[in-house]
């Protein structure tokens, strides 16, 4: 009795996971179908790109020049051995900053500020009925809503790009103002060894996470239930699902890229 | 026109709508009444093509709506004007943009000759001064009218109207009411309005269908459903004792 209870339990959570994966793929399909007149969807694409790329900059700005300081202090700190040379603290800094900190870190937290925005603004439409007034003025919502954010967060890399810049930037001033090395050395460090790839690496994933970051929280916005309180909730959700498939991408990216 | 020949609907197990037909005509206040959970919404959403039903057909002027392809479901739906309950007003547009979006969306209208066609909606909702406010600033009886100006701005062929009274005072209930019943008269539009206002059903139910447990109970008008003898119909319009006073003054009059 107990093994049939939970075995109808797991294989109605599969099915679940099954269905809304199912849905997820066909909601990309949609988004893609019947397409908005050109001159309301430019608008649409300039509000996105606005709320989500310009508003993400200050947050992506701070983060970005501390924790890169951060990673510098944290690297010569645990440089003690006299014969490793200085300028290793700036190649440290490069790798940390470039390969994972800027594409991943930041996507991660741009799962908790942008997505949480995209779910709770599609998911109020949804409670509102304002998706269903698309819907009944035979409106493609799902090209209405999602495809202006996929097309904004392409755009994604450039945020990318200047957190990059700063991570590096903010371990240059820790690094020289904290006394750790020179800014020769640290500037030597992080021209060393330079291989152009690890930047292509980084943002193949930064357009994969970008894709994740529009499609994922869109689809926990579009497909809520409910009331207000679960606003909150498909935001949590969405939250918890874009950073998990985030890691999952980056793994499995960084194995067929690098290994 | 709109005629529903023989519906269903289910969710699951749970069967919503049990074979309802029935016709809408045009230039009509047509009102589907019924307590809650009769299954009023679902109908209403079957109307309007968001719930598809698995048995039946509804035509839409001889376009059974099943029939059509993807591309004529969108064409037949910009013709189709809705007042929601909520009012389902776009938050970040002001309301003469909200009024304009389905000229934006549908017409080729330019920019001029579409901002005259918001005035001139505007003016009829008796909204003329309020283009420039966001729905947020707006209160529950000028959302409504303002719901009701983007719902017949394209010229709609077909109107519903989900509870458009809900929520409202009896006498800006009584100016919405009346608007509806004017506009469907003016434009000659097919106008179907989900309501538990018995005020809306005594002043403009120039058809009348009761919905019950999935059914079409009964069918009558506001004239008829005054010496309507089903029990069922009886007890949920006069439930009140106003409503007891009100028919007897009429059966009496009328004898």
């Amino acid at each position: 009795m107990l093994s049939r209870f939970f075995y109808l339990s797991v294989s109605n959570k599969a099915m679940s996971y099954l269905h809304n994966i199912g849905t997820y793929f066909l909601m990309i399909k949609e988004m893609f179908h019947n397409p908005t007149k050109w001159s309301v969807m430019r608008g649409l694409i300039l509000k996105d790109i606005d709320d989500l790329i310009i508003g993400s900059l200050g947050i992506v700005a701070f983060i970005s020049f501390f924790v890169g300081g951060v990673v510098t202090i944290q690297t010569a700190l645990n440089i003690n051995n006299p014969l490793i040379p200085k300028y290793l603290v700036g190649f440290a800094t490069r790798q940390s900053v470039i390969l994972e900190f800027a594409p991943t870190f930041i996507s991660i937290i741009a799962a908790g500020k942008v997505g949480s925005f995209i779910t709770s603004s599609i998911g109020t439409m949804r409670v509102t009925e304002q998706i269903d007034a698309l819907e009944v003025m035979g409106i493609n919502a799902i090209n209405y809503l999602v495809f202006p954010k996929f097309i904004a967060l392409m755009l994604y890399p450039f945020v990318i790009s200047i957190s990059m810049f700063l991570g590096i930037l903010g371990g240059m001033a820790a690094c020289v103002y904290g006394g750790f090395s020179s800014l020769d050395d640290y500037i030597t460090g992080v021209q060393m060894d330079f291989t152009p790839f690890h930047m292509t690496y980084a943002f193949i994933k930064t357009f994969v996470f970008a894709f994740l970051l529009a499609t994922i929280p869109s689809y926990y916005g579009y497909y809520m239930k409910g009331g207000a309180l679960e606003v909150g909730k498909a935001s949590t959700t969405s939250f918890v699902w874009t950073s998990v498939m985030i890691i999952l991408c980056n793994y499995i990216l960084t194995q067929m890229l690098l290994a | 026109m709109i005629e529903v020949n023989d519906i269903h609907k289910s969710f699951g197990e749970n069967e919503i709508l049990k074979g309802i037909s029935t016709v809408f005509d045009k230039g009509k206040t047509n009102l589907i009444i019924g307590q809650s959970g009769s299954g009023k919404t679902v109908f209403l959403k079957c109307l309007l093509g968001l719930f598809v039903p698995e048995q039946g057909t509804i035509s839409y002027d001889g376009q059974v709506y099943s029939e059509l392809s993807k591309d004529e479901r969108s064409d037949l739906r910009a013709q189709m004007g809705m007042v929601f309950q909520g009012s389902a007003l776009f938050d970040s547009m002001t309301i003469a943009e909200n009024v304009m979006f389905p000229l934006r969306m549908f017409t080729k209208l330019s920019k001029g000759e579409m901002q005259d066609r918001v005035d001139f909606v505007l003016h009829r909702v008796n909204l003329a001064n309020a283009g420039n406010k966001l729905p947020s600033e707006a209160s529950g009886g000028m959302q409504k009218r303002v719901a009701i100006a983007r719902a017949i701005v394209n010229k709609p062929k077909y109107l519903f109207c989900d509870e458009p009274n809900s929520g409202l005072d009896p006498n800006t209930a009584t100016v919405i009411d009346n608007l509806i019943q004017e506009i469907t008269e003016e434009y000659n539009i097919t106008t179907v309005i989900n309501t538990h206002d018995m005020n809306s059903v005594m002043e403009i139910g120039q058809k009348i269908i009761f919905l019950k447990n999935g059914f079409k109970e009964w069918e009558g008008s506001n004239k008829t459903i005054f010496k309507t003898d089903n029990e069922a119909v009886t007890n949920f319009v006069y439930s009140s004792e106003l409503f007891k006073r009100v028919r007897k003054m009429y059966i009496e009059e009328d004898i």
